[in-house]
């Protein structure tokens, strides 16, 4: 990661959302308050009360109308945006399928926190991950400075006239929305010049006294048709968020290598493999295992949606080693991305599935290293270890 | 005989406008009118050409032009009687259809 000169700025990371939507000029938000997500909104509807930012505020009754209204100003051509969290994303979730099967490239910030019972307002991902199969764009950052650049990126891979799917940004509650960090903001010109405003025709546009509804009652094989054109869009996807980052690289001067970031993995022997925040605390533990001289590096999911795939593949083919962290499960299976990995690790792959971190519970980076070290020397006493699904919590590993 | 299906690889087009634009069209759903029970029948001297039946009609088949009162497209007018209730002057009367 290179970048230029610049004055830094302290920022939590629901200020640096604000910010990016206000640099990417959106001119639609609706939005409801929840908590650890109201930061976002309120910082912006005081920069639109202030003439900060030229764009409509609507206060709404609930995410569900949030959701639906933001996607209607999409449809009518301008660029929205929306924020949420945990429950509120769930009280939304009927529209998000119909925002993402309309394809409208909405973005959306969901600041990760764990779904009750019992009422937590701590981080996991699990409530990003009920958008997996939806159509939306999934796509996690892990520190504030890149909530930031996601945030812009993600208009410009939502609007890509070969995509035209919404793009959800996950950030975990506090570890990121909360926590001020260093951050280089880019100049108002560049940002313009990466993300040019929005062509309003794309896909379809609403306009008064032009009569015609959007997915009306037809026939059974269009609806088969359309979930297929956009299984097609996220292929694209894939492509124009590659692009997207080298084009932001050669703008604003920082990269992030697209649909994955790769960190200490040339020569690794074993891969770890993650997403969000905590992958920095991860990162911390590679080191730590380095200096001690385990051959270890780590796979950080950038997105989870469109799947990366090909990136997964190459990374762990001849690798004698996976190991997933998942701040999530699936209940009656595992992990929600062990169950995605696991395809991709040969049976004679030893590998590991763990469950840590539910409900915000911490974990440092000497714990990860404790838990790598285990995986370790499991592998290398037995030969071989395959287990799809253990729990991380009160310094033991376990299963049930 | 059923016959063996050889996978092939198929060019997409992503544009999702044509499986989601609906645009209306006059008898879309076939002849509407055929769904009816009771038929609206408007008496002309009493109707005061005032539009309300017009308003409300949810099926738009009412046709009103001022100084002309109203005509109703009876191939497509599902019976609702939504007009006749509304009508201040009792203009029009729901009449049993034939068998």
């Amino acid at each position: 990661m290179k970048s230029r000169e610049r004055i830094k700025t302290a920022m939590i990371g629901n200020h640096a959302v604000a910010q990016a939507v206000k640099m990417a000029r959106v001119k639609f938000i609706a939005a409801y308050p929840i908590t650890p997500q109201t930061i976002i909104v309120e910082r912006i509807a005081e920069m639109v009360e202030r003439g900060e930012m030229e764009a409509e505020f609507v206060n709404v009754e609930s995410e569900f109308a949030a959701l639906s209204t933001t996607m209607g100003a999409a449809m009518a051509g301008v660029r929205a945006f929306t924020a949420t969290s945990s429950h509120g994303l769930l009280y939304m979730y009927e529209l998000t399928w119909w925002t993402a099967g309309a394809r409208v490239p909405v973005v959306m910030a969901v600041v990760n926190r764990a779904i009750g019972p019992p009422w937590n307002i701590h981080t996991d991902h699990n409530d990003i991950l009920t958008l997996r199969d939806s159509g939306w764009i999934i796509a996690m950052a892990e520190n504030v400075q890149e909530t930031f650049d996601m945030t812009i990126q993600a208009f410009k891979i939502a609007e890509d006239p070969k995509v035209m799917l919404p793009v959800a940004i996950g950030l975990e509650g506090f570890i990121l929305s909360h926590t001020a960090e260093y951050i280089e903001l880019p100049d108002q010109w560049e940002i313009d010049q990466f993300l040019p405003s929005r062509d309003p025709d794309k896909p379809y546009r609403f306009r008064l006294g032009e009569k015609f509804s959007i997915g009306n009652l037809g026939e059974d094989a269009n609806h088969m048709m359309l979930r297929i054109a956009a299984m097609k869009a996220m292929y694209n996807a894939k492509k124009v968020i590659e692009e997207s980052d080298h084009l932001y690289e050669k703008i604003i001067g920082r990269g992030y290598g697209g649909l994955v970031e790769r960190y200490r993995l040339d020569d690794a022997k074993y891969v770890l493999l993650s997403t969000g925040a905590w992958s920095g605390t991860i990162k911390d533990a590679v080191d730590m295992l380095r200096d001690e001289g385990y051959s270890v590096g780590l796979l950080r999911l950038r997105f989870i949606r469109p799947f990366p795939t090909e990136e997964i593949l190459k990374t762990l083919s001849g690798s004698k080693g996976v190991i997933v962290f998942d701040r999530d499960i699936s209940l009656g299976k595992s992990g929600v991305l062990a169950t995605e990995v696991l395809d991709y690790v040969d049976r004679d792959i030893s590998f590991w599935g763990v469950v840590a971190g539910l409900g915000g519970v911490d974990v440092s980076s000497k714990e990860f290293a404790s838990i790598v070290k285990g995986f370790v020397g499991e592998v290398e006493r037995e030969g071989f270890t395959r287990r799809e699904t253990v729990y991380y919590l009160n310094n033991e590993v376990f299963e049930i | 005989m059923s016959r063996e299906i050889i996978v092939k690889k198929i060019d997409i087009d992503i544009d999702p406008t044509k499986y989601l634009v609906a645009r209306p069209k006059k008898g879309a759903a076939g002849r509407t009118g055929l769904w009816r029970t009771f038929r609206p029948v408007v008496k002309l001297d009493k109707c005061i050409d005032c539009g309300i039946c017009w308003l409300y009609c949810p099926e738009d088949v009412i046709f009103w032009e001022k100084g002309l009162k109203i005509k109703i497209d009876y191939e497509y007018c599902k019976g609702c009687g939504i007009c006749s209730s509304v009508c201040p002057v009792k203009a029009i009367e729901m009449v049993r259809e034939e068998e």
